[in-house]
């Protein structure tokens, strides 16, 4: 999802020398559903983990910028063009929030921006494909939406204060941001058969990538517990695939598309979908940075970053000077 | 084009509207820092909003069953009317934030006197861009103000900025037979009579900003009546991409 930092390992979680008793209250508090806010005692590891599970929620709001932004300049409709735009607006405001949640944890925003730039930290390994129609922007809104809402519902109740209550505003934008979506694929699945199967070809190009939101399967899973146990992820990896998949495919069989899965089946005994094998090769290369679209997303933002360096230079400096003029008319007084 | 005044004017308001809006959509994504993407997004759909409500407006006037989309997708850069102001690329963040400046500066006291208008639906629509450019106004005018008063950098890149819009300002101020008529009729407003009220914004925020303000020269001007720069066609062919290459599509 847009936390598939929570399936990498951290070392130092493991080696931290932390105060039992103090250990023991926390977790005790948690066990209650007390939510854990800035000023309260915490694990480090609570932290670190936490900081880097915001830090690249953050990231995948503003990385996730770039791929719809591409077709803003081309929406079909001024209907659909000023849609577009609010939403890539709301991303960036989702990207702003956390950042800020991710603060009161420690870590400047500057510093988790230089770790973006720098390739140290990762966000969602979604936004490395092209979107190369304008279905791709339905398909985006209804299934990478739609997946982060299954991941963020149950953070809403994190037992981190600030991110909880962002995950309950972003939440809200993000469900809108799906049936938006699902609009514009309704619309395409109704329109001329061009339209219809501009929205197929999206699909089966998309449904897998989408799958991997959720990040490797349980059984390769290596940073559940600790996670769980700090209630910081509530379902597994597993758990919220298949929770996302029972509740697209009738979506989509509505919509008159196929997925390009033909294990694809109902399984009466589970009451469950049975899907077939994702490409767990292919979610690897990508987030290990070779992706379709990697190396241009970074690009992209540190072209963003290093053409808007002179100007946040020169907001500080006249910040500064208004600082200096306001304390010489003070003293002058 | 036998358009009726009334046409022509709102279709000019229309255009110049969608033109900036997709200017600074262009940013977002983009920006220096994500409080600017958010404000270019905010910019952006006001002006988008407004074009949406000319164009609706627009297309009731003709009564030939136009709607905001056909005349927004399916005209042709000589059918455009807005100032060449707006289609002037983005440049660096002076050069955008100069060109907002510019005209949100003229803008913003023309929608206000335009909700006088005689005609009640440009008056209602004038209601709520009247508002909208007042902010437009003000977070253009603070950052000239920084880039202006901020490094050596940024005051170079706002001062260029200035003196190579400046000649797309003079268009803002022209009022031909077209409209001469509608401003007799109450309905439009003569810009010639802002043009006080923007010499003072703009004079106090350039020197507020510490950067010097040109002469009037020549003046580049053809926007309103369908003489554009190059700029524009390529504006059109990305806007209106998808609907040129699946006609009659419903989207
Ligand atoms: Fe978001
Ligand atoms: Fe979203």
């Amino acid at each position: 999802m847009y936390t598939q930092a929570l399936n990498s390992q951290d070392s130092a979680a493991h080696t931290a020398k932390e105060d039992p008793q103090a250990e023991a209250r926390f977790q005790a508090r948690i066990d209650a559903e007390e939510k854990i806010e800035p000023n309260d005692w915490m694990p480090a590891a609570y932290r670190r983990t936490l900081t880097r599970q915001i830090a690249q929620h953050a990231h995948s709001e503003i990385v996730g910028m770039l791929p719809e932004g591409n077709w803003i300049t081309r929406a079909p409709s001024l209907k659909r063009k000023a849609a577009l735009l609010a939403k890539v607006q709301d991303e960036g405001g989702h990207g702003a929030y956390l950042y800020a949640a991710a603060e009161t944890l420690g870590t400047s925003r500057e510093e988790m921006e230089d770790q973006l730039l720098s390739g140290a930290a990762k966000y969602s390994s979604i936004f490395n494909y092209p979107t190369l129609s304008w279905a791709d922007i339905g398909i985006i809104g209804w299934l990478v939406d739609g997946a982060a809402i299954m991941n963020q519902i149950p953070l809403c109740r994190c037992s981190y204060g600030p991110y909880a209550r962002a995950m309950v505003r972003v939440c809200k934008e993000e469900s809108f941001h799906q049936r938006q979506g699902y609009e514009i694929m309704l619309a395409l699945c109704k329109g001329t058969p061009a339209q219809k199967a501009m929205a197929q070809e999206a699909l089966d190009r998309w449904w897998w990538p989408v799958l991997m939101m959720f990040g490797p399967p349980d059984k390769d899973s290596q940073h559940t517990e600790s996670a769980m146990r700090w209630k910081i992820k509530r379902f597994t990896n597993d758990e919220l695939r298949q929770k996302f998949i029972d509740a697209t495919i009738p979506q989509g069989h509505f919509l008159g598309l196929t997925f390009p899965d033909p294990a694809l089946k109902f399984n009466d005994t589970t009451g469950h979908w049975d899907y077939g094998d994702i490409d767990w090769v292919e979610f690897k290369q990508v987030v290990a940075g070779n992706g379709p679209c990697n190396r241009q997303r970074m690009a992209q933002r540190r072209a963003a970053h290093e053409a808007g360096g002179w100007v946040r230079e020169a907001a500080n400096a006249y910040a500064r000077k208004r600082q200096q003029r306001a304390a010489m008319s003070i003293a002058a007084e | 084009m036998t358009d009726t005044p009334l046409l022509h004017y709102t279709l000019r308001l229309a255009d110049t509207a969608l033109i900036l809006g997709h200017r600074l959509s262009e940013w977002v994504g983009h920006s220096p820092v994500i409080e600017e993407d958010l404000a270019f997004g905010n910019m952006g759909l006001d002006l988008i909003g407004q074009a949406r409500s000319l164009y609706s407006y627009a297309g009731e006037i003709e009564g030939k069953g136009r709607d905001e989309d056909a005349l927004a997708y399916l005209r042709d850069a000589g059918d455009y009317r807005n100032i060449l102001l707006v289609e002037q690329p983005n440049g660096d963040f002076a050069t955008t934030m100069v060109r907002q400046l510019l005209y949100a500066a003229f803008a913003h006291p023309y929608f206000e006197t335009l909700t006088h208008s005689s005609d009640a639906t440009l008056a209602a629509v004038a209601a709520k861009a009247a508002k909208e450019m007042a902010y437009h106004l003000r977070h253009s005018a603070e950052w000239t103000i920084r880039l202006g008063d901020g490094t050596d950098e940024s005051h170079a890149r706002a001062q260029a900025a200035v003196d190579e819009l400046w000649p797309y300002t003079g268009e803002m101020f022209e009022c031909d037979e077209i409209e001469r008529a509608l401003v007799e009729a109450g309905v439009a407003v003569d810009p010639a009579t802002l043009r006080a009220r923007w010499d003072k914004t703009i004079s106090e925020v350039l020197s507020e900003a510490t950067l010097s303000r040109p002469d009037n020269g020549y003046m580049q001007s053809g926007g309103r009546v369908g003489r554009h720069s190059e700029h524009l066609g390529h504006i059109l062919s990305e806007l209106q991409f998808l609907q040129r290459a699946y006609p009659g599509a419903t989207w």
